[in-house]
């Protein structure tokens, strides 16, 4: 790895190559009929296959979240209900995305760095444009495309399922009942707090899903290439994800 | 008409290709031969306009496919098939779709009518009932035919093989320069195969160029090779008989 003036370069290259690249595949939306059951196929595979886990991970979060805030709020000075009031606008604003865009960056993002990272090291990326056809739109877009539309209806159902897990636990563990939680997560709703989760979520989809593409596309070598791709697409989505975290709270919020 | 004029590429300040000046007639099977790492493959993705030239021009019908702009130069490559050395069948679908796949995506034929010439381009090369397999169901010699199935679908002008035999055992190879010397009797298409295969190049080229450190060091026929005074391609050509016995003509 080059030190230096050149080793500092990298990034800014790399920003470059990935600026380049991403201009390159919505330049070729217009060929999106040609991209379309792509388009739908990853949108199963990103979307619809995710649920489980999401929801397993949302579950357990909001579960979890629950039983350590009433764990907290020991003094009887606080009603019950101000653990609905923490748990809810914790999984919509925080838990919800994040905690769903972690877990995709493992289950979707690796995946699209290892499938596009395999098709570039046996040629089939070769074999695509050797055939005419624009192959960083047929690659790119379909999966971009699907993380954008996918992502925030994963973020949803992370967090129906993460507050529902809540208000289970909270009941069946005793610590307040069903309709005191709802109360409590009624009382400080913020209209604007689901609708910030959604533009979080979204931007999530796109930070995923197109580093991953980026460090695929982009491969070099044989199997070790390809797991290169992959780990670095995983630890450059977590830092991006956590960077546009940030960035989002404190310009939007 | 191919052509390539004074054609250099460099990776990173390595000189691959040195000047390198090649004209390919239509309907002729010419062979770029030379030893590993002599710049054949990177030849032939210049043709193909995977790769651009560090200077120099690559001609295709008279039209310097480098000046294009990325929408002609993907009309241009419509005319092109191409078997890469792996293959390159995409995982995720059957041999049938994998075929099927130009066609779709180039042509406005009927499902119908896709399945007839699907199964016209499987025929063709002998394996009319593996349309169903996944590219993992089948051999390197069943890949490898799949492939040129794939790349005979849209009815290309040029046809172009990355080292057709490599991995292959010596029956299935003959097999393959079998089917390359057939379609370009069937198809009238010109072919062009890399290799370093002289079993390969004496039984189905026309003419070869013959590569070495970067610079196109012969051209001709096959039958001119034993008489030429180049010693580099007389070593080359002589190390490979050692190999393989005596060439088929």
């Amino acid at each position: 790895m080059p030190v230096g003036p050149a080793g500092m370069l990298n990034p800014v290259r790399a920003l470059g190559r990935y600026s380049l690249l991403m201009f390159q595949a919505f330049g070729s939306l217009h060929e999106l009929s040609i991209y379309r059951k792509n388009l739908f196929d990853q949108m199963v595979k990103i979307g619809i296959e995710s649920i489980p886990i999401v929801a397993l991970t949302a579950a357990f979060s909001g579960a979890v979240t629950t039983v350590q805030t009433a764990y907290q709020l020991t003094s009887p000075l606080y009603p019950k209900s101000l653990i609905g009031s923490i748990v809810a606008p914790s999984m919509i604003l925080e838990l919800g995305a994040v905690v769903t865009a972690f877990i995709l960056t493992g289950r979707v993002g690796a995946r699209i760095a290892a499938e596009l990272g395999t098709m570039r090291v046996t040629e089939q990326i070769d074999a695509l444009e050797a055939m005419g056809l624009n192959s960083v739109g047929y690659l790119i877009i379909p999966r971009v495309l699907a993380g954008v539309i996918m992502f925030p209806v994963l973020y949803i159902s992370a967090v129906l399922v993460g507050i529902g897990g809540g208000i289970i636990v909270a009941d069946l563990g005793g610590w307040l009942e069903a309709a005191e939680f709802i109360d409590g997560a009624r009382e400080f709703f913020n209209p604007f707090d689901p609708v910030f989760g959604c533009i979080k979520s979204l931007v999530f989809g796109f930070v995923i899903t197109s580093i991953s593409c980026f460090k695929g596309y982009y491969t070099r070598g044989g199997a070790e290439g390809v797991g290169r791709s992959t780990t670095e697409s995983a630890v450059t989505s977590c830092v991006f994800i956590l960077l546009a975290d940030l960035l989002l709270a404190v310009t939007l919020l | 008409m191919i052509r390539t004029e004074n054609l250099h590429k460099t990776f990173n300040d390595n000189p691959v290709l040195r000047g390198v000046d090649l004209e390919i007639e239509d309907g002729e099977t010419f062979a770029i031969i030379g030893r590993s790492g002599s710049g054949k493959s990177v030849l032939m993705k210049h043709l193909i306009g995977l790769i651009k030239p560090s200077e120099g021009r690559v001609l295709i019908d008279g039209v310097d496919i480098n000046t294009l702009p990325y929408r002609e130069l993907r009309r241009v490559r419509q005319q092109f098939g191409v078997l890469f050395q792996g293959s390159a069948l995409f995982d995720s679908m059957s041999a049938f779709e994998n075929v099927a796949f130009p066609l779709k995506t180039f042509t406005e034929k009927s499902e119908k009518e896709i399945e007839e010439e699907v199964n016209r381009c499987l025929t063709m090369v002998e394996l009319p009932e593996v349309g169903p397999l996944m590219p993992s169901e089948l051999s390197g010699g069943m890949k490898k035919r799949v492939g040129l199935a794939r790349a005979i679908s849209l009815r290309p002008q040029y046809i172009f093989y990355d080292e057709p035999n490599t991995g292959l055992d010596p029956e299935t190879s003959n097999t393959i320069d079998d089917l390359i010397s057939d379609l370009a009797e069937r198809l009238k298409v010109t072919s062009i195969i890399v290799t370093h295969d002289m079993h390969s190049v004496l039984s189905i080229a026309d003419r070869a160029g013959f590569i070495h450190k970067g610079k196109l060091h012969w051209v001709g026929t096959v039958d001119e090779m034993h008489r030429s005074d180049n010693n580099i391609l007389l070593d080359f050509v002589k190390a490979n008989e050692y190999q393989i016995g005596r060439p088929k003509r």
